[in-house]
């Protein structure tokens, strides 16, 4: 793509979003609703400044450039959310993962385990709330563990069905070679289940994210989905749509670092394209 | 028979089917194979040919008879029984080196002979240039060639081919033809080469074999005495060609009467 062809394409994405913004700014300065219901994205641009910048102002002696730099609000907000959303997303990944790669394997396991689990599968992960405070007070653990709910079953889904879709001319390939029941699980089911196993990833980090912003509205005080229901109790409504925003950034974020391990993982695979 | 390395005795196969009646794919098959030997299996789809190689490598064992290789019972599959597929076998997921090196690796071969190995059937099989790269960068004919030296990394005496050239174009599909025949010269291995082109089985084979439609059973099983370094537009390998062709076809005839019937009884 030359130069001025990106640089249509660029502008060509603008102008929705431009024309929501004017649009925004418009109905804000009308005076047609209070600012209170709706505040103009230049008070929300400055309230998300203000929070994503530091509270006190730089000093050597009590802490480095860098620490200095996110020591604001957003930063430990940002991270809060992350931490958790990892957590949870480790926890869902590695208990799904071996089960996924079982049960899509072995069809003695899978009707063991297919009954309870079609069961659990609809029941949205915020259903588990009352529960998991029931379980575990207040705090992380609650929202780690609906977390985990949240990312393991679309990992376990893929997962099964990324194994059942391996094609079965690759095992007979592999045996053919020699290769025994371990090599044939490690170098042939695993990678070919591969794409349908980090697309499960991607869509459980995807569930894991949504999970994370409810749970901190209930079970914790920290983290950007507390943020903005504290906004909310004060009617700071740009700093409600500042926080909002910063989740949307940051959900864009690891769907963006998740597409790119995706790439990079999948080198191999006839189907990328983006 | 001292001379037959691959011994097929009797062997049938049946796939059950409840509702259409059960497939009597392979019916007493009796076959001799000597070492060495390239013997192609002819007919059209459905003629059990594919089915007949399955058995031999062990993918799918027969419900009768039994087959042996250099006196041992075929029970399961084999590297010593080196498979090339009609479809594009080669682990997508490794590179063409990796796939060359697998059957190796398995068997726990030191590093710097599974080097050596590969580097060598890279060169002899002009893929040197695509050791780090993955088949989706490959054409068919070069991904066939991948799947060819992996086989041959394990150095089988045997070697079963399904129709591995069918996907190919006409001249992508000459030049495999010449580099198996190179190869098989200069190793001499057993080959059974399943295909439905007539002209193929007769420009490669030593000797072919005409299997009937359903039942699958052997219709003729013919020496092709032509000298080697065929030339397939002499009147010597067309007259083979129109002997084998009119085979295939009597069995080919069979096979559309019978579709049609299928299409009218649903």
């Amino acid at each position: 793509m030359n130069g001025r062809l990106r640089g249509f394409r660029f502008l060509q994405g603008a102008i929705v979003p431009l024309a929501v913004l004017v649009l925004w700014h418009g109905l804000a300065v009308s005076g047609m609703v209070s600012p209170l219901i709706l505040p103009s994205p230049w008070a929300v641009l400055r309230k998300w400044i203000e929070y994503i910048s530091p509270h006190a102002p730089f000093d050597p002696a009590q802490m480095s450039y860098a620490a200095w730099l996110i020591s604001g609000e957003l930063p430990h907000d940002a991270y809060a959310s992350l931490h958790r959303v990892l957590s949870g997303f480790f926890i869902g990944a590695v208990l799904a993962l071996p089960l996924g790669l079982l049960m899509g394997a072995s069809d003695t396991v899978y009707k063991l385990f297919n009954p309870l689990i079609q069961v659990l599968r609809p029941i949205p992960p915020i259903a588990f709330i009352p529960l998991a405070i029931l379980w575990f007070g207040l705090g992380n653990p609650p929202a780690v563990f609906l977390i985990t709910i949240g990312a393991f079953f679309p990992i376990l889904m893929n997962t099964i069905a990324g194994v059942r879709h391996v094609d079965a001319i690759y095992i007979r390939a592999a045996q053919n070679l020699g290769a025994g029941r371990w090599t044939l699980f490690r170098h042939v089911m695993l990678p070919a289940a591969s794409p349908y196993i980090l697309a499960g990833a991607r869509i459980g980090i995807g569930t894991a994210f949504i999970v994370v912003i409810v749970a901190e509205m209930i079970a914790v005080n920290s983290g950007l989905g507390y943020r903005i229901l504290e906004a909310r109790e004060f009617f700071w409504s740009d700093k409600i749509i500042a926080g909002m925003i910063s989740i949307g950034l940051l959900g864009l974020a690891i769907d963006t670092g998740m597409n790119r391990l995706n790439n990079y993982l999948l080198k191999w695979h006839r189907g990328i394209g983006n | 028979m001292s001379e037959s390395y691959i011994q097929i005795r009797g062997v049938s196969k049946v796939f059950p089917d409840a509702r259409h009646g059960d497939v009597v794919a392979l019916k007493d098959i009796d076959l001799d194979i000597r070492r060495g030997e390239f013997v192609c299996l002819l007919g059209p789809s459905g003629c059990g040919k594919s089915t007949l190689l399955n058995a031999i490598a062990g993918f799918s064992l027969p419900t009768a008879g039994t087959i042996t290789v250099d006196g041992r019972l075929v029970r399961a599959p084999g590297p010593e029984r080196g498979m090339v597929f009609q479809e594009y076998a080669v682990f997508p997921w490794m590179t063409v080196a990796k796939n060359i090196a697998f059957g190796l690796e398995i068997q726990n071969t030191p590093k710097a002979a599974v080097r050596e190995r590969v580097d060598a059937l890279l060169a002899k099989l002009q893929l040197t240039e695509f050791r780090d790269r993955y088949p989706k960068d490959l054409s068919g004919g070069m991904r066939q060639r991948v799947a060819i030296a992996r086989v041959l990394a394990l150095d089988p005496p045997v070697m079963l081919m399904d129709e591995p050239f069918g996907a190919l174009d006409a001249l992508t599909r000459r030049t495999l033809q010449d580099e198996l025949l190179r190869i098989w010269g200069e190793l001499r291995k057993t080959v059974i080469f399943v295909t439905h082109s007539i002209e193929e089985s007769v420009y490669l084979a030593d000797r072919t074999v005409v299997m009937t439609y359903r039942p699958g059973t052997i219709k003729r099983d013919i020496p092709i005495s032509l000298a080697r370094g065929r030339d397939p537009n002499s009147h010597a390998f067309n007259d083979v060609k129109k002997e084998f062709a009119q085979l295939v076809m009597e069995e080919q005839q069979r096979h559309q009467q019978d579709e049609i019937r299928a299409a009218i009884a649903d």
